[in-house]
């Protein structure tokens, strides 16, 4: 019994299975969890870490690292915001906004990949700078949307599902294909396990590298995007911390920080249990200070069972 | 009863019984020889010794004192030592700190530093090593790691000292040296064990020796009198093997590979030659002697700061082994560990790094064609695994190196194959298949360059012998004026004699 139970957990699906059950539990015991309403919140609240977790997953899988996501979602918010309102046209705003995000995730790739300096250390500054212009684009103050068309991104809906919940998905699907389907998801995964073998293969480890973060810098456009929308305003201040919540949400998919290894079902499941964790809390009406302690909590317990199914698949 | 008796070990992982009903003891102040083909269940006996591992039944007994250890920190206390292929020294710490970690002299915290020199000096003394114990560990040679590895044993005044292939990466020098300090261990009444590929090495140290195959002990002999090689290969393989070379001759064809006046950063004397169409190409020298550092240039792997390379006459431009590939030469490197597998990957996805870019629609992988050449290469090179969705970290070294030779003839329009090191900690079956592998393919019209430091091998398998030294093409030789003298004196930095080594 024991036995099986075990076999179960530190198996292939144990997240999986952890996360069902998890699920059924709060549905059981939290009042007013399983509602359409709050279902959709949860989604909503999700959104933004779900969105930037897509690449974080890639960077994580090739042995990197990415700390500078939460300043670029409010730098690409910003610029989505000041460039629509300047122009009057929303979609020039938002191919700002995702061309801002490419070229900060690119000049991170190459700063990486091409100088080789480490790749904590160049997005640790790089965090530093983008938020330091999201600041000085607005002399520090939060700038409200002309617009009310840029709300509708946020609030529209179809087929009763907001419009946000429904790029995740596509996103979820998208880099789900990319990662299993591609010689770019491949290669991401080869250089992970090890870089140096991956290049005497013949894979393109710089551009691999590059690529990787400039498509991170495209994603968090388009959060950015999302955010500024359900906010109303771009905010210089917004997500700050976002990059940690994003490597919690990896981590506890599973996604190993070693490289290597890493798949969207897990991503997507570590996503999802932050979201619950979180919501149930709200619901419980946990105070916001230990939920600190949960979150941080629920991440050490994955870590642990990632390492006992390392050491249970046989790691000799 | 003998001083260290194994009995009835038995260790199963998931899919592979690695080792079953094995016993046998050794006796006090013994070399003792441990044999076998790779994934025969030497290492694993030695993780079973080292508290590495725990077998599943069976029991290991010191001085009629059964073992039960709970970590290698237990098997420590007892006096067992293991000495791996891959040492376990801090490099940025000296000799002296090294052989004194996790047990410094100190009091209150400070390190007593008089104190740790006069104990490590003495005891580097009484063991005959002299290596200056003020240095950093990363200044010193392999060779004279190993030694401060084997003077951690006797610190720690080890009853049983297991040597995990030690010679792999030692210049003859070095393994004379060795063996010198092997014979006072066993002078001073130690268990060894020698775990090695290399029956020479065996029949000259060892007291007694033991066979693994397949997890069973085959043979045990408590004495090597009157014990043929032969019979240890036909123990280890479980069948006859005459010849393990196999050399067939072949008609060399048109010039394939051509390397002109060739340098980089590490080679800075320009290097020429050329490699024909069904042709083999050794490339001999000590450790050091440049051999590696030119095939990275020649694959791209390093970047190259002058010369020309051309295959079947047109020039390669190639700045990176990506290019390379795609001109036609490639290299399996002599570190399989850190070059060539990727960890953590199936051996599916391992063949098919390379060679997947032939079957893919606008970046999208064929999952079909993939799995169908890792199947065709797993069966061609007989690749022993369960499936091919096996990690490629749970084969043994000589099915590594075959997966790495799949990845690379799964490749279209190969014309230079370079091998570095082709059959380094590969057991005797497997190296033979290796050999008949690398022969069908001259004979399909590769050049082939072998790079390797056992002069056996490019005596027995090459149809022309290039030798280095000290970075620069020190001889050629052509099949009919091989001589091992002729060979090792273009080999040697100076003019020692080679008989020294030779012997």
């Amino acid at each position: 019994m024991t036995g099986q139970l075990k076999k179960v957990l530190l198996g292939e699906q144990g997240l999986v299975v952890i996360f069902i059950v998890a699920f059924a539990l709060v549905s059981l015991l939290v009042p007013n969890f399983l509602t359409d309403r709050n279902m959709l919140g949860l989604l909503q609240s999700v959104v933004t870490v779900g969105i930037v977790a897509c690449t974080m997953m890639f960077c994580l899988a090739a042995r990197d690292f990415d700390l500078s996501v939460g300043s670029i979602v409010a730098f690409a918010g910003m610029v989505a915001v000041m460039a629509s309102n300047a122009t009057g046209s929303i979609l020039l705003g938002l191919i700002a906004a995702i061309a801002c995000g490419a070229v900060v995730g690119w000049v991170n790739g190459v700063v990486i990949a091409k100088f080789r300096i480490n790749a904590l250390i160049t997005t640790l500054a790089t965090m530093q700078i983008v938020r330091g212009f999201a600041l000085i684009s607005s002399d520090g103050r939060a700038v409200g949307i002309n617009s009310p068309d840029f709300y509708q991104l946020a609030l529209s809906k179809l087929l009763g599902i907001p419009t946000p919940i429904w790029v995740l998905a596509v996103l979820f699907a998208i880099f789900g294909f990319v990662l299993n389907s591609t010689v770019f998801g491949k290669n991401t995964l080869a250089i992970g396990g090890n870089p140096e073998a991956s290049r005497l293969a013949g894979v393109n480890v710089d551009r691999t590298r590059i690529w990787i973060f400039t498509l991170q810098g495209v994603v968090c456009g388009i959060a950015g995007i999302l955010l500024a929308s359900r906010i109303t305003s771009g905010q210089p201040n917004a997500a700050v911390g976002l990059e940690l919540s994003v490597i919690s949400a990896c981590v506890l998919g599973g996604v190993s920080l070693a490289g290597g290894r890493a798949t969207m079902s897990g991503v997507i499941v570590g996503v999802l249990i932050m979201g619950i964790a979180e919501n149930a809390m709200n619901l419980l009406n946990i105070p916001a200070f230990y939920q600190y302690i949960v979150r941080g909590v629920i991440l050490l317990l994955a870590v642990l069972l990632d390492n006992l199914r390392s050491s249970a698949l046989g790691r000799r | 009863m003998s001083f260290l008796e194994f009995s009835n070990i038995t260790k199963t992982y998931p899919g592979v019984r690695a080792l079953s009903d094995v016993s046998f003891g050794v006796e006090k102040g013994a070399v003792h020889g441990l044999m076998g083909e790779n994934g025969a269940g030497k290492s694993t006996l030695i993780k079973i010794l080292s508290g590495d591992q725990h077998a599943d039944a069976g029991e290991i007994s010191i001085d009629g004192k059964v073992q039960a250890y709970a970590s290698t920190r237990n098997a420590f206390d007892n006096g067992v030592i293991v000495i791996h292929q891959e040492l376990q020294l801090v490099p940025e710490l000296t000799v002296a700190e090294n052989l004194s970690l996790g047990r410094f002299p100190a009091s209150a915290g400070v390190i007593a530093r008089r104190r740790m020199l006069d104990d490590v000096g003495a005891k580097l003394k009484s063991a005959g090593i002299g290596i200056d114990m003020r240095r950093k560990v990363k200044t010193l040679s392999i060779g004279e790691r190993q030694m401060v590895e084997i003077a951690k044993a006797i610190m720690l005044d080890a009853r049983v000292i297991a040597l995990d292939e030690p010679t792999s990466s030692l210049s003859s020098r070095e393994s004379e040296i060795l063996f010198a300090l092997i014979d006072r261990l066993r002078g001073e009444g130690k268990v060894i064990i020698y775990v090695s590929h290399r029956l020479d090495e065996v029949f000259r140290l060892c007291d007694s020796l033991t066979v693994l195959r397949d997890g069973k002990l085959a043979a045990h002999h408590t004495s090597l009198k009157g014990v043929t090689r032969d019979q240890v290969v036909a123990e280890m393989v479980g069948r006859e093997i005459s010849d393990i070379w196999g050399f067939r001759p072949r008609k060399a064809g048109e010039v394939r590979l051509k390397v002109d006046n060739l340098s980089g950063a590490k080679l800075r004397t320009p290097a020429s030659f050329e490699a024909r169409a069904g042709e083999i190409v050794g490339f001999f020298g000590l450790i050091g002697a440049g051999r590696s550092e030119l095939m990275r240039l020649v694959f791209g792997a390093d970047p190259r700061s002058g010369g020309t390379i051309a295959v079947d006459g047109k020039a390669v431009l190639a700045t990176s082994p990506h290019d390379a590939i795609r001109a036609g030469i490639v290299l399996c490197s002599e570190d399989r560990k850190h070059d060539g597998i990727i960890q953590g990957r199936s051996i599916e996805e391992n063949i098919n790094i390379s060679s997947r870019r032939h079957h893919t629609r606008f970046g999208v992988l064929n999952r079909a064609s993939e799995i169908a050449t890792a199947e065709t290469f797993i069966k061609k090179l007989k690749v022993r695994t369960p499936s091919r969705r096996q990690d490629i970290v749970n084969l043994s070294g000589g099915n590594q190196q075959k997966v790495i030779l799949g990845r690379w003839l799964s490749e279209q329009g190969i014309r230079v194959l370079v091998v570095d090191e082709p059959t380094r900690g590969i057991d005797v079956g497997a190296k033979s298949e290796i050999y008949e592998l690398l022969y069908q393919l001259a004979e399909d019209g590769m050049a082939i360059v072998v790079v390797s430091s056992e002069l056996p091998e490019v005596m027995g398998i090459c149809d022309r012998i290039l030798v280095m030294c000290g970075g620069r093409i020190s001889a050629e030789l052509t099949r009919g004026q091989f001589a091992e003298k002729a060979i090792l004196a273009a080999a040697l930095p100076d003019k020692k004699t080679p008989d020294a080594i030779a012997s």
